[in-house]
């Protein structure tokens, strides 16, 4: 290549355009340097640092939300802005600041390195936000890889605990078998797209609209269609959908809360950025809308069956709220497969998720102020009595898994209307039933945490005869406090009032 | 639109929802309950403000006082738009009138965590006159849930035995009733084409194009299942006569009395005038099912019951096999005598269910074996449980009177055969009403009875006690006196609309 063609290449290089995640990445090597500078009692204030950081570049994000890069590309196509990307940039940075918020409280009840786990959580987070901008495959993976790499270490941080190890080494083989069969979808596709034989060859297979014109020319070829499966399956791993759902469980067990909280919500969103780029109305695959719209289909119904009914039996809250997220992934499928044909579904994905980011966090919230010593070991019965120890955190836990549930007048249940109506609008009718259905499931163990919380039960004594074997409940710091009322609040507000997000969500 | 602070319906709906909020946020008990008085009379005072109003008021599509707010949800066809026609009207007033009763009665009783007790029962309250002061058919739906949850919970925290397992069961009911009955009205809102929740707009919209035959069918049998689960449509009624039986006495005034109507109030506001004909297709097997069902069957299984709260969670699962009956009748008559029996039996229940535990604090029991001879040292109670169970078999002078009438006349132009069964159901209530006054009240006592009479003689009712009695019996005996006070709003109103019977509705209702 030379060295003109290298400088036309620079030319589109608009290094401005992803300050944010620059600015997550000076970030998390600046929590490095503070550590080899400051002497150790002050590494208090670090994770301090990075919360402000992310806040900060939250509050740039908003303020700066229509750059003039909406609607272009920009890195020779690697990258496309759009107004959808903002919004999970914002979803991803809000994420990543609740979950420094949430560390505080998991990580001080552990001998731990702690500088590293906000380190990582930054640079999975710059990951994340460039993923759900992606406009090519080559961009798509790496930025995917460095997520996926960043959580395995995540996923086993507290390495002197059993279930922690096991949840890692589990993610890392699950994981690597997902990226593998993305891996070879993209591959068959790179190789048929730039096949000289075929109608509408590129030879930049791999960005998106090449891709998708090709596609939308040859709308019925078999190796594309392997190709997509393969990639289907790949990012159904990672939202963990049916049946590929099958780690989820020991994964947001052994993991610690806040990491589990991290990959409940953010990683889930990332999941389905990508789905809705690859098989939303415009998306790459819309030519092959009959391969993909079955698929996911099928996908939904069984994925919000799998995960509600495998939900019943739990007693472990973290596999509980695992497997109700396994529900909730369902939810959001039948939300992309709308999204084909109706276009406020695309709305109604977004408003839904940020819907289960804020009920999650409540939940992940009043979950790391029970957890004890063991992070893997929070199970329903430690949550006697919460309502007479801890008026405010069973309250907290109340509106989270109201929502969650989808009760009115709680945001939660804004979003399965929204996403309800988009379905019915498509026409998915026995998919919306067994969603229907869903919903009456998940009643009985989202009721079942609430009732563990707040109905009194007899428990037997222990055998020591004194306290119950559970946990010591530690009394909710005034800043955790304001946070979990807050994300309560804010919960409640959404549900009454949809303001400026309804009218994004309706727009035509 | 009238100004944000002098609409009577926001006020009524927000100041509960606002104290509850105060409280949630903190509140010190002792001002939670002085100010929780103020939030149960606010509704109060804005429903008989609203009713005195009504007919004088300009109205726009049928509708009085009508205020739109935006939720910023326009572009989808949903806002919070508020007014009263004829046939919310009457159970907006009803559900001030209960609130305030059931509000009185929670404040003076002694019960634990009263701070959360009052907040939740604030919460049911806001909801409640939310329903029946919304004309967008989300807000309905969405304001109705907003005050079920409160039951839930109260059921389970304060409830009396099998709380937890009947907690679980009615949550589980009713959330298959709510989530038939969403997917019912998504089914609306998409298949009608019109986009909006607005059932002024829906109303237009579906006279100027209505939809097929079938589809009103599916989507009629979608509502009436869903609505049917949450108004106790046997053989889905088992939620009910446990859950009330459990539920705190103030929970199962608010929930039997008002909140239990909101199924009916959504057949008859929603699924009934949009769709005419799956009305007309549904009406045969529903009024069997009412008066088979509901009527003679559980009426039967009233008789039998020997708990006195249980009883009375039965006989309002039997009234409503009447209320469905007319409306299977589905002409303004029948129909209109629904939303008088609705009113009557939101006040008479929420009266019985109050008194029943009245007595329970005097006998220290509901099982009515165990009790007799009350009225020697209790006699107003006596003179109030009589009167209230009078008023529930329907005798004239109660509000239940004109509504069972209009009903069965109704019902005698649509089914004859199932008029009589019906009204053989009246015999049926006056049996077990009547015995159940003979058991507690009078005869000699029973041993348990004597037992405990020795170690807490039984005094009659508190003024804390007597002031919601008064409340609900006068409104009973006002509406039966002059129930031309509530029935010319019905008529008005029912006047306008197509039933699939339009013969002659001016002279329907009595004047």
């Amino acid at each position: 290549m030379n060295l003109e063609a290298v400088k036309l290449a620079a030319a589109n290089n608009v290094w401005s355009a992803i300050f944010p995640e620059m600015m997550l990445g000076c970030i998390a090597l600046l929590l490095l340097v503070l550590e080899m500078l400051l002497p150790p009692k002050h590494h208090e204030v670090i994770p301090d640092v990075a919360a402000a950081g992310l806040f900060g570049t939250l509050i740039g994000l908003v303020i700066n939300w229509h750059p003039i890069w909406i609607g272009s590309e920009t890195f020779n196509g690697l990258i496309r802005h759009t107004e959808a990307g903002q919004v999970m940039r914002g979803f991803f940075l809000t994420s990543a600041l609740l979950v420094c918020l949430l560390a505080r409280l998991t990580l001080r009840r552990q001998a731990m390195p702690r500088i590293e786990f906000y380190h990582i959580v930054l640079v999975v987070t710059a990951a994340m936000m460039l993923l759900a901008q992606s406009n090519h495959f080559v961009m798509l993976f790496v930025a995917l890889e460095t997520l996926t790499i960043g959580l395995y270490i995540l996923v086993s941080y507290f390495r002197t605990s059993t279930a922690s190890l096991e949840a890692g080494l589990k993610y890392l083989l699950m994981g690597a078998l997902s990226s593998g069969m993305l891996l070879f979808g993209i591959v068959l596709l790179y190789g048929v797209a730039g096949n000289p034989a075929l109608p509408a060859q590129s030879t930049q297979p791999l960005h998106y609209p090449e891709l998708a014109r090709f596609l939308a020319a040859n709308p019925h070829h078999f190796l594309a269609s392997l190709g997509i499966v393969f990639i289907l399956a790949g990012v159904a791993f990672k939202i963990g959908a049916f049946p590929f759902q099958i780690w989820v469980p020991d994964v947001y067990q052994g993991a610690p809360t806040p990491v589990t909280a991290f990959l409940a919500v953010a990683s889930k969103g990332a999941g389905f950025a990508v789905l809705l780029a690859l098989c939303g109305a415009h998306g790459v695959f819309s030519a092959y809308a009959w391969l993909t719209t079955p698929i996911l289909t099928a996908m939904a119904a069984a994925t919000i069956l799998f995960g509600n009914i495998a939900a019943l039996t739990q007693h472990n809250v973290k596999r509980l709220i695992g497997l109700s997220g396994v529900s909730h992934a369902g939810f959001l499928i039948l939300g992309v497969v709308a999204s084909q044909t109706v276009p406020m579904a695309v709305g109604a994905i977004y408003f839904y998720l940020f819907a289960y980011l804020i009920a999650s966090f409540a939940v992940f919230g009043v979950m790391s102020h029970l957890a004890g010593a063991d992070d893997s070991d929070q199970e329903l019965e430690h949550y006697s009595g919460l309502a007479k120890d801890s008026p405010f955190l069973a309250t907290v836990l109340a509106v989270g898994l109201g929502s969650l549930a989808g009760i009115p007048p709680l945001a939660g249940f804004m979003g399965k209307l929204f996403v309800l109506m988009a379905a019915f609008q498509s026409g998915a009718r026995w998919p919306l039933a067994i969603a229907a259905l869903g919903v009456v499931i998940s009643i009985y163990y989202y009721f079942g945490w609430i009732k563990a919380a707040f109905f009194e039960t007899w428990t037997p004594p222990s055998e020591s005869g004194g306290a119950p074997a559970r946990p010591a409940r530690t009394s909710v710091a005034p800043s955790a406090g304001l946070l979990l009322g807050a994300l309560a609040l804010a919960s409640i507000a959404l549900g009454f009032y949809q303001g400026p997000w309804g009218e994004w969500l309706a727009r035509p | 639109m009238s100004p944000f602070l002098t609409d009577p319906l926001l006020i009524a709906i927000a100041t509960p929802l606002a104290l509850a909020l105060a409280i949630a946020l903190g509140l010190t008990k002792r001002w939670s309950v002085r100010l929780a008085y103020g939030a149960f009379s606010v509704p109060f005072l804005a429903a008989l403000h609203v009713w005195w109003h009504y007919a004088a008021a300009p109205k726009m599509g049928g509708y009085a006082f009508l205020t739109r707010y935006s939720t910023g949800l326009d572009g989808l066809g949903i806002g919070l738009k508020l007014g009263l026609n004829g046939i919310s009207l009457p159970l907006f007033v009803m559900a001030g009138i209960v609130g305030l009763a059931a509000g009185l009665y929670a404040l003076q009783s002694q019960a634990e965590r009263l701070k959360i007790y009052v907040m939740l029962l604030l919460i049911m309250q806001g909801g409640l006159m939310g329903v029946f002061a919304s004309v967008d058919v989300f807000y309905i739906y969405f304001f109705h849930e907003l005050a079920l949850i409160p039951t839930f919970i109260m059921v389970g925290i304060w409830g009396g035995r099998d709380r937890s397992y009947a907690a679980m069961k009615m949550t589980i009911y009713l959330t298959v009733g709510a989530m038939i009955s969403l997917v019912g009205l998504i089914a609306l809102y998409v298949k009608s084409g019109a986009h909006t929740f607005d059932l002024i707009a829906l109303r237009a919209h579906l006279a100027a194009h209505p939809l097929s035959a079938t589809l009103q069918h599916n989507i009629f049998g979608l509502l009436m299942f869903g609505f049917g689960i949450l108004v106790s449509l046997w053989p889905l009624h088992t939620w009910a006569p446990l859950g009330y039986g459990a539920a705190p006495s103030a929970n199962a005034m608010l929930h039997a009395g008002v909140l239990k109507k909101f199924g009916l109030y959504g057949l008859i506001q929603v699924a009934g005038p949009l769709l005419p004909a799956g009305a007309w297709h549904w009406a045969q097997p529903l009024a069997w099912v009412a008066v088979l069902g509901n009527i003679l069957i559980v009426g039967l299984v009233t008789i039998a019951q020997r708990d006195l709260k249980q009883m009375i969670g039965y006989s309002s699962v039997m009234h409503m096999g009447y209320a469905f009956l007319g409306i299977a009748a589905g002409s303004a008559l029948g129909v209109g005598g629904v939303v008088m029996m609705m009113v009557a039996h939101g006040l008479s229940v929420a009266l019985l269910f109050m008194l029943a535990t009245s007595i329970y604090h005097r006998t220290q029991s509901f099982a009515m074996d165990e009790m007799g001879g009350l009225a020697q040292p209790a006699p107003v109670l006596a003179a109030c449980f009589v009167a209230a169970t009078f008023a529930s078999i329907g005798l004239p002078g109660f509000a239940n009177f004109w509504g069972e009438l209009m009903v069965f006349i109704a019902l005698w132009k649509f089914a004859p055969l199932v008029t009589i069964l019906a009204v053989s159901g009246v015999v049926i209530s006056a049996i077990y009403g009547l015995r159940s006054i003979a058991r507690i009240f009078f005869g000699p006592a029973t041993e348990q009875m004597r037992a405990v009479a020795a170690k807490h003689p039984p005094v009659d009712l508190r003024w804390s006690e007597k002031a919601p009695v008064l409340i609900l019996l006068a409104a009973l005996l006002f509406i039966g006196f002059w129930p031309k006070s509530m029935s010319q709003a019905i008529n008005e109103t029912l006047a306008t609309m197509s039933f699939r019977e339009p013969a002659a509705p001016t002279q329907a209702l009595p004047r």
